[in-house]
């Protein structure tokens, strides 16, 4: 009972007519944004920082939480009809799903993709019931040297995870760090690279750099892209699933749930690659492999199940460790230290009522997506005639306002269209804006316990490898920082020897 | 997200049912076709000069922080250590990425769009202090949807003044924020 007095209690900070209202709000706009290609849901957040200013810090992750897991079932919708992933977590369902909906089975894909989202998130907000509280129990001994080389890690997975330049998206990593340490250094009250600038001795804000590098940077980047008419999409019928397509997705759902769940808690893992595990699993495992590609329903339901399961899981390492798993739980992160919530181990005890606040919210915001995406499905189908020329200057102009809102300040405004400048060209140079904020979130926590850890430690960086914990995972950080290099190291010897048998080849012929 | 390359103004063409390409292997191929070409080696050698301009300069001003040792650091140990670190990286990256990697992505002439976007969006944030709101805003949206986005004369004007009537509604008359405005 000790145990699930909290977790009873989060119920009634969920009914809370407030907090309702915000968790519908939440999801609705996850749907929609996941629903429209263009906007993710880090943008979208990020965007929408301003908004969390005015309420409670509850009810301001429930609707930030609502709209991530929100937009995995949106993303399913543009999939299936349009063959345009509305999110990067549902390219692979555009495979069978789009063959479904040629052969006139549209109706099917989506409805068992929600079904399969459904259970998949249900299953992933149980996990995390349990498992939270044995995490976060775990952590509380950590000490700096653990939190130093955890929040190591944790940005180079987020960091060499991400497609693209690894390289460069160490670089992005490494210039958050920086910009982390702009304003006064705790330590010493030195100030640092502030230019003799009152306004920046307190250090950078969050949320301009958010909304700038994610927000108006996503929405430049689209302005180039835009011209990329959506077709009509095809039409929907009949929802619900037959009793036998669920009888032959039910397999996929349950490997779909475990599997997203337990990828989602990596850092650097998430929605997007364990819809991409789960399809290649559910390929695998199949009596008949050549079905997939041609409309199998396995191949919808699996990743679109296992993508929501690792929605959800991904708060575990950020609301039970304080280190974000991925971009968009880095600007949840930074919306809860705005709120001057700071998330880690001590949250669950500190802070019972926020934390399984939001985690029950999941329940209610999971059953308001169903009812969304089953029996409202015609509606949000309809929202994909809206036009992309028509929605860019709304979300430019939400942007903008918003920023101002914060502190009454044009210049916040001026600073967050700069970094969306900035952020635009990142993305034109391969650079990925996501480690950047991810590090800079991190930054301040990541070079206080590095410093303290070496105060501990007498200078001695070594002492790192005298603690189990901290030892284990530098030697992960090691290994991921080498794998690329170990990797080319031996495609180069398996094109030589290659190439030496192709030789040897011709000199016997 | 991937492009077509079709030139701005030409209207997209119908997809022909070729493009009905329908393996994965298919898609991912015509995906790949579709998608916008890397940056190249002049830019990525670009991009990383810059880059390594930044780490060098953060060198120099962590270092006139003082470093310390890693027992007692100083203010500029930590930034000292990441602007190494950018450095190498600046320097590592100009080296494999000299025949121009897979990442980034060409400037095209759609690449004017977001250029124009920006002009607005400044335009905007130093007129708005000067006239209020809802000139700039009805300006922007107009040439957003006009001329960066293809819609007609007619419903981009309308669009435009329902737009800013409806943040004018939200932002003004209901929040009651302090916005700079005009009327």
């Amino acid at each position: 009972m000790e145990f699930f007095g909290p977790v009873l209690d989060g119920f009634t900070v969920v009914l809370d007519p407030t907090n309702l209202l915000y968790c519908l709000l939440g999801v609705v706009i996850g749907m929609l944004i996941g629903v429209l290609p263009g906007l993710g849901p880090a943008a979208t957040i990020a965007i929408l920082l301003p908004l969390t200013y005015g309420v409670e810090p509850v009810t301001a992750i429930i609707m930030l939480a609502g709209i991530f897991y929100g937009a995995q079932y949106g993303g399913t919708i543009t999939s299936v009809l349009l063959r345009l992933p509305g999110e990067a977590s549902s390219v692979v369902t555009v495979f069978d799903g789009y063959v479904m909906a040629k052969q006139g089975r549209a109706g099917t894909a989506l409805g068992i993709a929600a079904i399969g989202s459904f259970i998949g998130g249900t299953v992933a907000i149980i996990g995390l019931t349990f498992l939270a509280p044995l995490v976060a129990g775990f952590a509380l001994d950590f000490g700096p040297p653990e939190y130093t080389a955890l929040a190591l890690l944790g940005i180079l997975l987020v960091a060499t995870i991400s497609g693209g330049s690894k390289i460069k998206a160490v670089i992005a990593a490494a210039f958050g760090l920086f910009l982390a340490t702009v304003g006064r250094d705790i330590f010493t009250g030195a100030e640092r690279f502030t230019f003799g600038n009152l306004s920046l001795a307190d250090g950078i804000d969050f949320v301009p750099i958010a909304m700038g590098l994610f927000g108006v940077g996503e929405i430049l980047y689209n302005l180039e892209e835009r011209h990329r008419a959506a077709s009509a999409p095809l039409a929907v019928s009949n929802v619900w699933p037959k009793r036998q397509d669920l009888k032959q997705a039910s397999g996929a759902i349950g490997r779909g749930s475990v599997l997203g769940f337990f990828l989602g808690i990596l850092p650097g893992g998430g929605a997007t690659i364990s819809s991409l595990a789960s399809y290649a699993m559910e390929k695998k495992t199949a009596k008949d492999p050549s079905r997939f590609g041609k409309g199998a329903i396995e191949g919808v339901a699996g990743p679109e199940t296992a993508n929501n399961a690792a929605a959800t899981s991904s708060f575990i390492p950020l609301l039970t460790l304080g280190i974000p798993a991925n971009a968009t739980m880095a600007i949840i992160f930074g919306a809860l230290l705005i709120q001057g919530v700071t998330p880690g181990p001590q949250l669950i005890s500190n802070d019972p009522q926020l934390f399984w606040g939001v985690v029950n919210s999941m329940y209610i915001g999971n059953i308001l997506l169903l009812i969304m995406s089953i029996p409202l499905i015609g509606v949000f189908v309809r929202i994909l005639r809206i036009r992309a020329a028509i929605l860019a200057p709304i979300t430019a102009l939400i942007t903008l306002l918003g920023a101002y809102t914060i502190r009454n300040s044009m210049f916040d405004v001026m600073l967050v269209v700069l970094f969306g400048m900035v952020g635009y060209l990142m993305k034109k140079f391969g650079f990925e804006p996501g480690p950047l904020v991810l590090a800079f979130v991190l930054g301040s926590l990541l070079e206080s316990n590095l410093r303290r850890s070496l105060l501990v430690l007498e200078g001695d960086p070594f002492g790192f490898f005298t603690r189990p914990i901290s030892a284990t995972l530098l030697v992960l950080f090691v290994f991921v920082a080498l794998l690329p290099i170990i990797r080319s190291g031996i495609e180069k010897r398996k094109t030589r020897l290659a190439s030496a048998a192709g030789a040897k080849e011709k000199e016997n012929a | 997200m991937q492009a077509h390359k079709t030139a701005p103004g030409v209207p997209e063409p119908e997809l022909p049912e070729e493009l009905e390409a329908l393996t994965p292997e298919e898609l991912a191929a015509q995906w790949d076709a579709e998608a916008p070409d890397p940056a190249g080696p002049i830019a990525n050698l670009a991009a990383c000069l810059v880059v390594l301009a930044l780490g060098a300069a953060g060198l120099v001003m962590s270092t006139g922080l003082g470093l310390g040792t890693p027992a007692s650091p100083k203010p500029g140990m930590w930034p000292f250590v990441i602007s190494l670190i950018v450095t190498v990286l600046s320097i590592v990256q100009i080296i494999v990425g000299r025949h121009g990697g897979q990442d980034g992505e060409k400037f095209t002439r759609m690449s004017w769009y977001a250029a124009i976007g920006f002009g607005t969006l400044i335009v905007m944030v130093l007129l708005m202090p000067v006239i209020g709101f809802e000139i700039p805003a009805l300006l922007l949206c107009f040439v957003w949807m006009r001329w960066l986005g293809g819609e007609r004369w007619r419903s981009a004007t309308v669009y435009s003044i329902l737009i800013v009537a409806a943040f004018y509604a939200i932002f003004i008359a209901a929040l009651g924020t302090s916005i700079p405005r005009l009327f």
